[in-house]
This record gives C-alpha cells, sequence and structure tokens, in this order.
C-alpha cells in the first residue's frame, strides 16, 4: 500500500482537528480535536518511519502517547473543575484572564 | 643624620597639638572647663621642645644640623614609597619656633579675647589642629607628608574662617577660603604627580638630588605647579580674594593663620623646593613678577579699607609679596624671604592682636573712622602697636628694617626694575600703616555713643609687650647673633653678588620713600580731620575700596560661566537625557497600552493567532525549500 495515503490520511485528521479546536465551544469537544491533531501527527510519524525503514518515527509516536496521556489527565481535571464551577463546559465563558 | 637624643622626640611636637585637638573636639562639652587651658599646654610644651631642640641644633656643626626620623612606612605601592618621615633641618627649625611660639602667645591672649564665647573649647581644640597640621607641613621630609599638612592647615583655616558660622558672612568667607584654596591644592598635587612621573620618587632628598636630570619644560612646569599652589595657601595674585574675606574669623585666628603662618606656607613650599627653582628660569621669574603684583595690590588695598582688619590683611598680601619676591630672585633671596618670613610673622602677629585688643575695646567694631584717640585709654595696646607700625615700615633699627632692606638689597642685586618697585612699595607701606596708625591711635575720639574703651586684660596685654619686644629686637638678633644666612645657607643656599648701588644708598632711598608715604598719610589724616561717613574718593580709593574688582574679575571668569555652564548642564540633563529616557518609557507604555487590547480572553481567538502563525511558519518553510 502506498505510504502517501495515510500521509494525507493524518493531513485530513489534523484538519478536522484543528477546524474542531477553532469552531466547537464545548470544552470537552475542543479537548477531542486536541488529541486528533496529536494521533493525525502520530500517523505521519509512523508512516514516515516506514517508508525510511527506521524506528525513529515510531519511538516519536510512543512518546506523543504518553505525553497525550499526561494531558489528558491534567486537561480533564481542569474542565471538571471549571464545570463544577460554573455549570457550563464552554470554553467561551472562563474569560476573566484579559486586559 | 638619623635623629638621636633631643631629636628623636621630633613626632612629639606634632603629637602633641594633635593629642589636644583629639581631646578637645572628642571629648566635648565636659572638657569645657579645662580645654583651652590643656590647648595652651600642648603647644607651649611643643614651643618648649623646640627651643631645646635649638639650643642642641646649634651644639652641632652646619653639616650635621638636618635630623630625619622614619616613624613608618605609609603607602607603598611599586614604585611609589612614601614613609611617614620627619626632616628637622635649619629651615624647619625656625619654622617651627614661630608656630609653636607666636601660636603659643596667641592661644594665650585667645583665652582673653574669646572668654565671652561659648564655644570657646571647640575654638582651642581647631587652634591645636591647626598648629599640629603646620608642624607636619614644615617638618615633612616628602611631598606627599607636606600635601597632608597642607591639607590639614587648609582644613583648620575653613573651620576658623567659619568659628562663628551663625554670621552668613563668616560661613561664606570660609567656603570661599576653601574654594579658591583648592585651586592651589590642585596644583600641588599636580606638581607632586609630575615629580614622581619625572624623578621616580617624591622624597625631598631624592627629587632635589635628580633635578639637574630633568628637562627645563618639566622642571618649569613644576615650579608654575608649586607656584600655583603657593599663590592659593599664600593669597598671591591670581588667587588672592580670600584672604580678605577670611578676615570674618576672630582677630587671633587672623594673626595667627592668616598673617603669621599658614600663609607664609607657600613662601615655605619656594624656599624648600629652591633646587627646582634654581633651574626653572621661566618658574623663578613668574615667581617674582608674582610677588610685586600681589605686594602693590595689597598695599594699594590696605591703604583704603576702612575695616581696621581688612587693612592689615592687605598688608599681609602685600607682605607676603615681598617674601615671594624674595624667594624667587633665586639663592641671593631666599634667607632673606624666609627672614622677612619670620620678622613679619611676629610684627604682623603683634599688630593684629593688637587690633584684636581695641576692637574688644569698641564693642567688635572694625571701623577706623570709628575710633581714634585710643592712645588714651588703651596705652599698652599703643606701644605695642606702635612697635609693630615702627617695624612693618621698616624703621632702624626695628626688625622689619633689617629684613625688607635686605630683600631690596637682594632685588638690586638681581634686578634693578625689582629693587624699584620694592621700594615704591615700602613707601605705600609707610603710608597705609601711618594711616591706620594716625586713624585709630591718634586724633580726636570719633567713638560711638555707647562705646566705652578700656585697656584689655593682662592675659592679651602680655602676649602684646612680648610680640612688640620681638618686633623690635627679632631683626637683629637674627641677623647679627643668629647670622640667618649662614643658618639657613645649607639648606636653601646663599650667594652674594654685585650689586648696582651700594646698601646704604639702597638703605637711604627706602628710608626716603616710606618717609614720603609717613608725610602724605600725616597730611591727610593728621592734619584734617576724618570724616566719620567715607569720602566718595578718586577712581583709585573706589577701585582699593573694592579690593581692586578681584572678586569682579572672579565672578566674571570663573563664577558666573560656571553657574551657566552648570545651568546648561541641568537643562540638558532634565530635558534631553532625562527626555530620552522619559520619552522611550512613555512609548513603550503608550504601545503595550494598544497592544494588550488583543489579550481579549477569548479562549479560541488565541488559538485561532497560534494556528495563523503556524500555518505562517509552514508557508515560510516551503517558500524557502522551493527556492
Amino acid at each position: 500500500m502506498n505510504p502517501e495515503n495515510y500521509i494525507i490520511l493524518s493531513a485530513v485528521l489534523f484538519t478536522i482537528g484543528a477546524l474542531g479546536v477553532l469552531v466547537r465551544r464545548n470544552a470537552i469537544i475542543v479537548f477531542m480535536s486536541v488529541e486528533l491533531m496529536l494521533n493525525a501527527a502520530n500517523l505521519a510519524f509512523v508512516a514516515f518511519a516506514r517508508m525510511n525503514g527506521n524506528l525513529d518515527g515510531q519511538t516519536v509516536a510512543f512518546f506523543v502517547m504518553v505525553v497525550a496521556a499526561a494531558e489528558v489527565v491534567v486537561g480533564l481535571a481542569i474542565i471538571v473543575t471549571i464545570f463544577r464551577t460554573r455549570r457550563s463546559a464552554s470554553i467561551d465563558e472562563p474569560n476573566l484572564l484579559k486586559y | 643624620m638619623p635623629a638621636e637624643g633631643v631629636f628623636s622626640l621630633i613626632w612629639l611636637l606634632i603629637a602633641m597639638p594633635l593629642a589636644g585637638a583629639t581631646v578637645l573636639l572628642v571629648g566635648g562639652r565636659r572638657t569645657n572647663a579645662w580645654g583651652p587651658y590643656l590647648g595652651i599646654l600642648t603647644v607651649s610644651a611643643s614651643a618648649v621642645l623646640g627651643w631645646i631642640m635649638l639650643v642642641a641644633m646649634m651644639g652641632n656643626s652646619p653639616e650635621e644640623r638636618t635630623f630625619d626620623q622614619t616613624l613608618f612606612s605609609w603607602v607603598s605601592v611599586g614604585d611609589f614609597q612614601a614613609d611617614m618621615a620627619f626632616q628637622l633641618d635649619q629651615l624647619s627649625m625656625v619654622f617651627v619656633l614661630l608656630i609653636t611660639t607666636v601660636g603659643g602667645l596667641i592661644h594665650i591672649y585667645s583665652l582673653g579675647y574669646m572668654s565671652h564665647d561659648r564655644d570657646r573649647r571647640k575654638f582651642f581644640g581647631f587652634l591645636n589642629l591647626f598648629v599640629g597640621a603646620m608642624l607636619i607641613l614644615v617638618l615633612a621630609n616628602n611631598y606627599l607628608l607636606l600635601y597632608v599638612g597642607w591639607e590639614g592647615v587648609g582644613l583648620a583655616s575653613y573651620l576658623l574662617i567659619g568659628f562663628w558660622q551663625y554670621k552668613p558672612s563668616a560661613a561664606a568667607a570660609a567656603k570661599k577660603a576653601f574654594v579658591i584654596n583648592r585651586v592651589g591644592d590642585v596644583g600641588l598635587s599636580l606638581a607632586i604627580m609630575l615629580m614622581f612621573i619625572t624623578f621616580g620618587s617624591i622624597g625631598f632628598q631624592d627629587v632635589f638630588g635628580a633635578a639637574g636630570e630633568a628637562s627645563d619644560g618639566t622642571l618649569n612646569a613644576i615650579g608654575l605647579l608649586l607656584l600655583l599652589a603657593a599663590a592659593g595657601k599664600s593669597a598671591q595674585f591670581p588667587l588672592q580674594a580670600w584672604l580678605l574675606d577670611a578676615m570674618e574669623g576672630p582677630t587671633p585666628v587672623s594673626a595667627l593663620i592668616h598673617a603669621a603662618t599658614m600663609v607664609t606656607a607657600g613662601v615655605y613650599l619656594i624656599a624648600r623646593s629652591n633646587a627646582i627653582f634654581n633651574l626653572a628660569e621661566i618658574a623663578a621669574l613668574t615667581v617674582v613678577i608674582v610677588g610685586v603684583v600681589t605686594m602693590f595690590m595689597g598695599a594699594i588695598i590696605g591703604s583704603a579699607k576702612d575695616d581696621i582688619k581688612k587693612s592689615l590683611a592687605g598688608s599681609t598680601m602685600s607682605q607676603i609679596g615681598y617674601m615671594v619676591t624674595a624667594v624667587g630672585l633665586g639663592p641671593v633671596g631666599y634667607v632673606f624671604g624666609i627672614f622677612h618670613l619670620l620678622t613679619h610673622g611676629v610684627f604682623k602677629a603683634g599688630l593684629f592682636l593688637g587690633a584684636g585688643s581695641v576692637m574688644h575695646g569698641m564693642n567688635d567694631n572694625v571701623n577706623m573712622r570709628r575710633y581714634g584717640a585710643i592712645r588714651t585709654v588703651m596705652f599698652i595696646t599703643f606701644i605695642t602697636f606702635a612697635a609693630g607700625w615702627l617695624s612693618i615700615m621698616g624703621i632702624p633699627p626695628f626688625s622689619g628694617f633689617w629684613s625688607k632692606d635686605e630683600i631690596i638689597h637682594a632685588a638690586f642685586e638681581q634686578n634693578t626694575l625689582t629693587g624699584i618697585l620694592l621700594i615704591i612699595g615700602a613707601g605705600i607701606t609707610g603710608f597705609y600703616m601711618t594711616r591706620m596708625f594716625i586713624m585709630t591711635f591718634l586724633g580726636k575720639a570719633r567713638w560711638e555713643d555707647d562705646v566705652h574703651p578700656h585697656e584689655s586684660p593682662k592675659v592679651m596685654t602680655i602676649p602684646l609687650i612680648i610680640l612688640a619686644i620681638g618686633s623690635v629686637f627679632l631683626g637683629m638678633a637674627l641677623l647679627f647673633w643668629g647670622n640667618i644666612e649662614t643658618w639657613l645657607e645649607p639648606v636653601v643656599g646663599y650667594e652674594s653678588k654685585e650689586a648696582p648701588i651700594s646698601t646704604g644708598v639702597a638703605i637711604a632711598l627706602g628710608l626716603l620713600a616710606v618717609g614720603i608715604g609717613v608725610l602724605i598719610a600725616y597730611l591727610q589724616y593728621q592734619r584734617k580731620p576724618i570724616p566719620v561717613e567715607a569720602p566718595h574718593g578718586s577712581w583709585l580709593t573706589r577701585a582699593a575700596r573694592e579690593e581692586l574688582y578681584g572678586n569682579q574679575v572672579n565672578n566674571a571668569l570663573v563664577v558666573t560661566p560656571t553657574l551657566v555652564a552648570a545651568k546648561a548642564a541641568t537643562a540638558v540633563d532634565a530635558k534631553g537625557i532625562d527626555g530620552l529616557v522619559n520619552g522611550s518609557a512613555a512609548f513603550v507604555g503608550a504601545l503595550s497600552g494598544r497592544l494588550r487590547r488583543y489579550q481579549t480572553g477569548f479562549a479560541r481567538s488565541y488559538a485561532l493567532s497560534m494556528v495563523g502563525g503556524a500555518v505562517l511558519v509552514v508557508l515560510a518553510l516551503i517558500l524557502v525549500g522551493a527556492s
């Protein structure tokens, strides 16, 4: 199978994720979009590793997964806390930190 | 030779007055009761020790009269060596005696003069400090230690001129003296640096021994810088303006510091550096010119002032002009410059203390137009002042006659014009001193209504009597019994040249000039009544009352340009530099004020700008990669 297809898929997933981050208001959805972008990047890494015939890209993909797991823990904790205090998961509403 | 026997106590000469000053100034009010007596005791003890040293020194042969004492190494940096070391030779010896003896008498006099002053303990502390610093100045064996004494006497002078600092005029006079002296001090410090560069040492013996090896230009530069220092300390033209204002200080201070000792330090400096001035012809000629100019300026100012102390201050300037001229003449004059310094130190101290005694009886009024007929109430002051008067005019056989005549004769040996000018100066001296004497002691009383003059207490008159005896006999004693030429010759050198006129003619001319001066003064002030208000006077009188516009010249040449420059610098600082700094801060502040509007708190717009930025970076990379 042609590795280029994987790269194209990765680009498509990344774009969907980026658009999701920009246009969605629900913090959970935004969070999921971020995960989508990370995994699009992972897919690209693995595809390139396959194309180049070494394991560097695969190693980085594992790193990204570990970091993403940690990030999920912190991020979800923040979202839950915000939801508890403001009764809302919209990311437009917490806007106290401004000029 | 190393100091042994009584000479191992050279340090004690200096240590006693300094210890006195320390106790009195640190001890504070606790020492009020006995402080003045301690001050007198320390200086008197130094005087006694000095006289013992003189006797011991006279027992040695002339080659063995220089004693060195090194206390400790003071500054030692690389090649630069300066020791806390003293050198007592014939020149230092006569200065030590002048300082401690006249100083001691003035201390005793001050006991009476300052008896009503609340701060007299402090006054004696400052006087002790002065005596100690002056002794350091004359006993140092290197220029750096001399500089310490030089600054020390400047400090003491400042403190004592401003002793009544609650009077704004006294505070201003003290500052003026300090600032003008600073100009001279710069000259001395530059001279010391130049000596170190040239000779690699600042010790007297090293410098004088190597003076012949230096180039003419360097020697003249050192000589002119030393002259600048001397002009500052000795109130010589063009740094003369401070001395007349310095009369704001108490009269004993004027007598000790601004007549007898400190103001003659410049003469000492030049005489001490004779090895340099002998080789530096331009510098020596400049010394003579400065001396003659100051001699005339002082005499003219002294002729017009109605303030008895300022008139005496003009006279001091003029007499120091004589000494400076003498030491500028070279080996024919050094010894006579010092000779005149000694006799002048005694008779001028007597005159100042006499003036102080008169002021004491006249409610501290200094205006001679309000004096007159004081001989009737203050007989001892009258007689002692008369001795000083005759001495300063150079009437034989009084002290001033011998020293002044020798200077005039030495001037003729070197340069006829200088001799003629000095004789004219002697005539003006006769005029202003007779004027002062008549206005104060003779004629009719012109006292203010509530004045009841009385003779001063014994504690003041006894020093006056001793100084008057000195005014009469010191000249003869030094010349005939002390052989001042042979005494000083090993230190400063002495040679006699053929003069165009004989000694007798010089004396006759000098006395003729003085006689004319006295006659004019007699006709003008004794035969005519003296108005209580000063008359308008000729242009010369008015100029002399204004101190020959010295202050105006200083203001125009130095003070005003400095003030203008300072104001300009302030303006540049406030508008230019502060403007730049404050302006850039304001610019950044305004820019930040605009930029912070983009911090909206709207998380998705931040995300958009991040994505936009990332896209831009990627586009740039693609463009760069493509080309």
